[in-house]
């Protein structure tokens, strides 16, 4: 074990945006520093500039002029990929097909001159923490999506980086291997100690995985924080939207209470606003009885899931309201319905940005 | 009965239509071994005819072998690297230099030759010695290696395999050595099979760019149809069967190889 441990290295990124030849603006410039044994996932929709990020990070890309990235404090702006010391595990794996696992996972020690002997020592461990013993010898195209994602990653950290790069690593795979992959990888990249760059598109995976998550969306950073940050303090309507489920209300604020078709919603702000956007996770809100109820209003529609119900509720706020309930509750569309929303729950959003 | 006799009737057609190839090919071939052709094959069998074409000819021979093996070295080293570039650098630009290595394809052999003939022709020691000719074959045969390597390029992502080792620390030639390579065998194998075939079998461009001392295995048969007896002729036809089939053959084969995996 402590022969694969790597020592992380710390990532700083100086105004780094990237325009491509034909004029696109991939990244807008954007700074972040990501200390050393963290793990930063970038999230954001597909076309959010977070593998751009990553392959400026990683070398694969040149940050547009005035953009900087330095490990350990250290200028590698210029420096090619090679020299950087990165491991990198690629959506598509890039595993060589001309060279079996072992072979795939030791090419990296036999680029850096490793005597044979520790090399095949070093494999062997890689093989054993992967979980992929009696695999060596195979070729590549004779693996598993599962297997095959386990060799990029035995080989990524076999040279032991000082930062691990990951591009949508579990994407290719199928949902139930995708959540067993996600507990394995969590386990050894603290396992490792290892920096970790991981971008994924896939909120979930972002949570579970991620000491800080960044948002992203069109080229831009739209939020920095730790997981419980970004869901329940969301900066802004993309943050709040894109993670987990939101629902947002845009009403008039008088004297800290939401003016509602349904009634009114007490906040925690004193403010007083013509339009104010607000959101509230489902979870955040209870079915009580409607008579006395402040806000109330009729369900639309019942969706049972095994876990919980989802109940649509209408003319409670401007739009449809969505409200999870326990699985045991009798409601039926057509019901008229009180809801309880804690003041805290409620998180003032700024207006369009 | 009805598909049965179909059948027959197909299967009558077919040998029809193949006898109508091969009858030629092989009364060539049987010319080349009788005593004299005109009284037949009673006249008795003989290697004599190889065997005059062998002292004739073995330096056109192999004189042709040495340049199919030149523009095959020619085309590994420069048609390799070209076929990775291209397909790295991808774009406009990209294609329109494919296009232009792909032009010879569509310009007559004699063409070429006189173009080749006009600009290099009055530098003597050049226009003597066969590396002339070996220039012609480059060009000619250029496109068979870059199509075919590119070909393979377009079905193996080989952008981002470069991009793996090169996360793994190897510089650029290394990456091009055991990843590349490796993974663009198969259509390094299949061009290179063209390449030397092709050359061997060179006439057009060839004819116009020899020298009496600069002769290759189809001008030398040439030749032979021009001046010496039908037997010998033949004899040298044979010979030229000899040298090319099995290269067809293992061209054949790499391309079935090709298909299955």
């Amino acid at each position: 074990m402590s022969d694969v441990t790597a020592h992380g290295a710390s990532v700083r990124i100086e105004h780094c945006g990237k325009t491509f030849s034909d004029g696109t603006r991939a990244l807008e410039p954007a700074t972040l520093d990501i200390a050393r044994g963290e793990t930063l996932v970038l999230l954001g929709p597909s076309g959010c500039g977070k593998t751009t990020m990553l392959r400026i990070i990683a070398g694969l890309e040149l940050p547009d002029e005035g953009g900087k990235v330095l490990f350990d404090g250290k200028d590698v702006t210029s420096m090619p990929i090679e020299r950087r010391n990165v491991g990198m595990v690629f959506q598509s794996y890039a595993l060589f097909p001309n060279m079996s696992v072992a072979e795939n996972i030791g090419y990296g020690l036999k680029i850096r001159g490793l005597p044979k002997n520790e090399r095949i020592a070093r494999v062997a461990e890689l093989i054993r923490l992967t979980n992929i013993t009696g695999l060596e010898s195979r070729r590549i195209d004779q693996l598993s999506g599962g297997q095959r994602q386990r060799v990029a990653l035995a080989r990524a950290v076999a040279i032991r980086p000082g930062i691990l790069l990951l591009d949508e690593p579990l994407t290719a795979l199928d949902a139930a291997l995708r959540d067993r992959l996600r507990g394995e990888l969590n386990r050894l990249l603290r396992a490792l100690g290892i920096t970790a760059i991981y971008v994924t598109h896939d909120q979930s995976e972002a949570m579970e995985l991620g000491d800080r998550i960044v948002v992203m969306g069109k080229g831009r950073i739209a939020q920095i924080g730790t997981p419980r940050e970004i869901y329940f303090t969301p900066r802004n309507r993309f943050v709040a939207e894109f993670i987990g489920a939101a629902n947002i209300i845009e009403a008039c604020l008088e004297n800290g209470q939401l003016v509602l078709p349904g009634g009114r919603q007490p906040i925690t702000s004193r403010i007083n606003l013509a339009a104010a956007v607000a959101m509230v996770r489902p979870e955040s809100i209870r079915l009580v009885e409607a008579a006395g109820a402040a806000l109330s209003g009729v369900v639309d529609s019942v969706t049972f899931n095994g876990e919980k119900q989802r109940v649509v509720v209408s003319g409670a706020s401007d739009k449809l309201l969505a409200v999870d309930a326990p699985n045991q509750v009798q409601i039926k569309p057509g019901d008229r319905v009180g809801l309880s929303i804690s003041p805290e729950a409620v998180r003032l959003l700024p207006p369009e940005d | 009965m009805r598909d049965r006799l179909i059948f027959a009737g197909q299967l009558l057609f077919t040998l029809i239509v193949a006898a109508f190839l091969v009858v030629p090919a092989a009364l060539s071939i049987v010319a080349g071994v009788t005593m004299s052709y005109f009284r037949g094959i009673s006249s008795g069998v003989t290697l004599q005819w190889v065997a005059q074409v062998w002292n004739l000819y073995a330096g056109t021979i192999a004189l042709s072998f040495l340049i199919a093996l030149a523009t095959l070295a020619v085309t590994l080293l420069v048609g390799v690297p070209a076929a990775y570039a291209l397909h790295r650098r991808g774009g406009r630009l990209s294609r329109i230099i494919e296009e232009v290595i792909t032009l010879p394809l569509a310009i007559p052999g004699l063409a070429i030759a006189l173009a080749l003939l006009l600009t290099y022709g009055s530098f003597g020691e050049f226009r003597r010695s066969w590396l002339f000719i070996l220039v012609g074959h480059v060009v000619f045969t250029m496109p068979f290696m870059v199509r075919s390597v590119m070909a393979v390029f377009a079905t193996v992502d080989v952008r981002t395999l470069d991009e793996g080792a090169a996360s793994l620390g190897a510089p650029a030639w290394r990456r091009f050595r055991d990843v590349i390579v490796p993974n663009a065998v198969p259509g390094i194998l299949a061009g290179s099979l063209m390449v030397v075939t092709l050359s061997l079998g060179e006439f057009n461009l060839t004819w116009m760019l020899h020298t009496p001392l600069t002769k290759t295995l189809p001008i030398g048969l040439a030749d032979s149809y021009a001046s010496m007896r039908l037997e010998v002729a033949s004899a040298y036809t044979l010979i030229f069967f000899i040298m090319i089939i099995p290269l067809l053959v293992a061209m054949q084969l790499f391309a079935e190889k090709g298909r299955a995996t």
